[in-house]
C-alpha cells in the first residue's frame, strides 16, 4: 500500500486532487507533519492561490528544508510547480529553490486572456516516466497566471504568448503547471504514472 | 466547450451525478451547474451535492447560483468545484468580485452578465432567475464587464438574453464588442441551435468557449458530433 502524503498548502484544489486520486484506488494524507512527510512513499504538493501565502504557510509549518531534503517522489501541481522554483515574480516572492527558474507573470495579448484558464495542448520535449503512454499533444487543463520558462528542466511544454514550462523537473522532483486532477483521462494517466515512479 | 446543468432542488443528487457523469463521458470540457432557485429565494441551500459532483467529475466545473459571501464560495470551493459563478450578487454588491479574488484568486471567479439589446446599446439585467424579479440593473454591459475586470474576475459568461432558448446562434455582434474589451477567458452563452452556431462564434467573437444547455439537454447535438464538427473545421479543441 502506497503512503502518499499531500502537504497540505491552503488552497482550495485539495478535494478534487484528494478525489482524482481515489479514483485511483489510493488515498492520500492531506498533512503539514514533518514526519509524515519525510516517511511518505510518495508526496504531492497541490496549490492554487497566491505564492506568498502558500510559502507563509509552508514556512509556518517548518516544511521549507523538509521539503527539500525530500528524497522520495515529489509532484508539485499548478501553484505547487512554481513554490518548488526559486520563485515567483507574483510580489517577488522566494520559493522552495528545489527547481531552478522563476515563475514569471503571462502576458495579455489577443487570443490569449489572463489568467490562462482552459485545455491546451502539451508536447513532450524530454522523456520521464511521468510521461508514459500520453500522447505528444494531449490536452490538459490549465488555470495560472504566472509560469516557468523553458530550461534545461522543462519536459514538456505549451504555448501561451511565448512557450513555457507545462512539466518539468530536477532528481526526484517533478511539477506540473496544470490540473491533472482535472484533465480527464490525460490527466488520471499522468497521476498513475507518478504513483509508479521508482521510488 | 461548457455544458450548463440547469436543476432546482427537487432534482435528487443521484440525478445530477448521472447527468453531470454522462456529459463528462461524452466529452465536454467544463460543466456548469445553475442552482437556479437559489438567488431570488434568499434561503439557504443544501450544496451536500458538490461533493458528490466533484467525487466523480475528472474535469473542472463551475456552481452558480447562491453565493452571496465568501463564506458562500469557501463551502463551494472546500466541496471541490472549481470554480464559483455570480451575477446578481455582484450588482449588488461589487465589492465581493474582489473579495472573493482577494481571498480565492481571480481564477475561481466567474462574473455571469445576462445583457439585453435595448436602444442600440446593451445593458445588464439582474434577478434572471426568476421572471417575476428580472430587472433592469441600469449599468451598460460594456461598462460592467470592464468594472469587473478591474475588481478581480477571472472569467466572463455572458449570456445574451435575446438569443436565450431561440436557437437561432450566439449574439456574435455583442460578444465581439464584449471581447474587445474583455482581456480575461470569455465564455458565450445564449443561442445555440447547431454546430454552425459554435463554429461562428469561435470564429467571429473569438471566445474562449461556448456555453450551451437546451440544445444537449434535448440530445438534438449530440457533444461528440459537435466536437468532431469544429475539429474538422479547424478550431483546437480535445477530442
Amino acid at each position: 500500500m502506497t503512503r502518499l502524503a499531500i502537504i497540505d498548502s491552503g488552497g482550495a484544489n485539495i478535494a478534487s486532487v484528494q478525489y482524482a486520486l481515489e479514483r485511483l484506488g489510493v488515498t492520500g494524507t492531506l498533512t503539514t507533519d514533518r514526519e509524515v512527510i519525510r516517511t511518505a512513499d510518495r508526496v504531492l504538493l497541490p496549490g492554487v492561490g497566491a505564492a506568498k501565502d502558500a510559502m507563509r504557510r509552508l514556512r509556518g509549518a517548518g516544511l521549507v528544508e523538509a521539503i527539500r531534503d525530500l528524497k522520495q517522489p515529489v509532484l508539485g501541481i499548478c501553484l505547487g510547480m512554481q513554490l518548488l522554483c526559486d520563485g515567483s515574480e507574483e510580489e517577488d516572492v522566494e520559493c522552495l529553490g528545489v527547481i531552478p527558474g522563476t515563475a514569471r507573470k503571462l502576458t495579455v495579448a489577443e487570443h490569449f486572456p489572463v489568467p490562462n484558464m482552459g485545455w491546451c495542448r502539451t508536447q513532450k520535449v524530454a522523456p520521464h516516466p511521468l510521461l508514459n503512454g500520453l500522447d505528444d499533444g494531449s490536452f490538459f487543463y490549465y488555470v495560472h497566471s504566472y509560469a516557468l520558462p523553458v530550461s534545461a528542466r522543462t519536459l514538456a511544454t505549451a504555448q501561451h504568448t511565448t512557450e513555457f514550462s507545462a512539466i518539468a523537473g530536477k532528481d526526484n522532483f517533478v511539477a506540473a503547471q496544470f490540473h491533472p486532477e482535472r484533465s480527464s483521462s490525460s490527466g488520471a494517466r499522468l497521476l498513475k504514472n507518478f504513483l509508479e515512479i521508482d521510488a | 466547450m461548457v455544458k450548463g446543468v440547469q436543476f432546482r432542488d427537487h432534482r435528487v443528487v443521484g440525478d445530477i451525478l448521472e447527468l453531470a457523469s454522462r456529459y463528462c463521458d461524452e466529452g465536454a470540457d467544463e460543466l456548469v451547474f445553475y442552482d437556479i432557485t437559489a438567488s431570488p429565494d434568499a434561503r439557504t441551500v443544501d450544496r451536500s451535492w458538490v461533493s458528490g459532483v466533484a467525487s466523480v467529475l475528472d474535469i473542472p466545473f463551475c456552481v452558480a447560483g447562491g453565493i452571496k459571501s465568501v463564506a458562500d464560495a469557501e463551502d463551494v470551493l472546500n466541496k471541490g468545484a472549481d470554480k464559483i459563478s455570480i451575477n446578481s450578487p455582484a450588482l449588488a454588491n461589487p465589492g465581493l468580485i474582489t473579495e472573493l479574488a482577494t481571498r480565492f484568486g481571480s481564477q475561481c471567479v466567474v462574473i455571469g452578465v445576462d445583457s439585453r439589446h435595448e436602444d442600440n446599446d446593451w445593458f445588464v439585467y439582474q434577478y434572471t432567475g426568476d421572471p417575476d424579479k428580472t430587472q433592469a440593473a441600469q449599468r451598460r454591459t460594456l461598462d460592467w464587464v470592464v468594472e469587473v475586470q478591474e475588481r478581480g474576475a477571472g472569467e466572463i459568461v455572458l449570456n445574451c438574453m435575446n438569443q436565450d432558448g431561440v436557437r437561432k446562434g450566439y449574439d456574435c455582434e455583442q460578444l465581439s464588442a464584449v471581447r474587445a474589451v474583455c482581456s480575461t477567458p470569455l465564455i458565450a452563452s445564449g443561442g445555440a441551435g447547431s454546430s454552425q452556431h459554435f463554429l461562428r462564434v469561435f470564429e467571429e467573437a473569438a471566445v474562449d468557449g461556448a456555453l450551451a444547455a437546451s440544445v444537449f439537454h434535448s440530445g438534438e447535438l449530440p457533444i461528440p458530433d459537435l466536437k468532431q464538427y469544429l475539429a474538422e473545421n479547424q478550431v483546437d479543441i480535445r477530442l
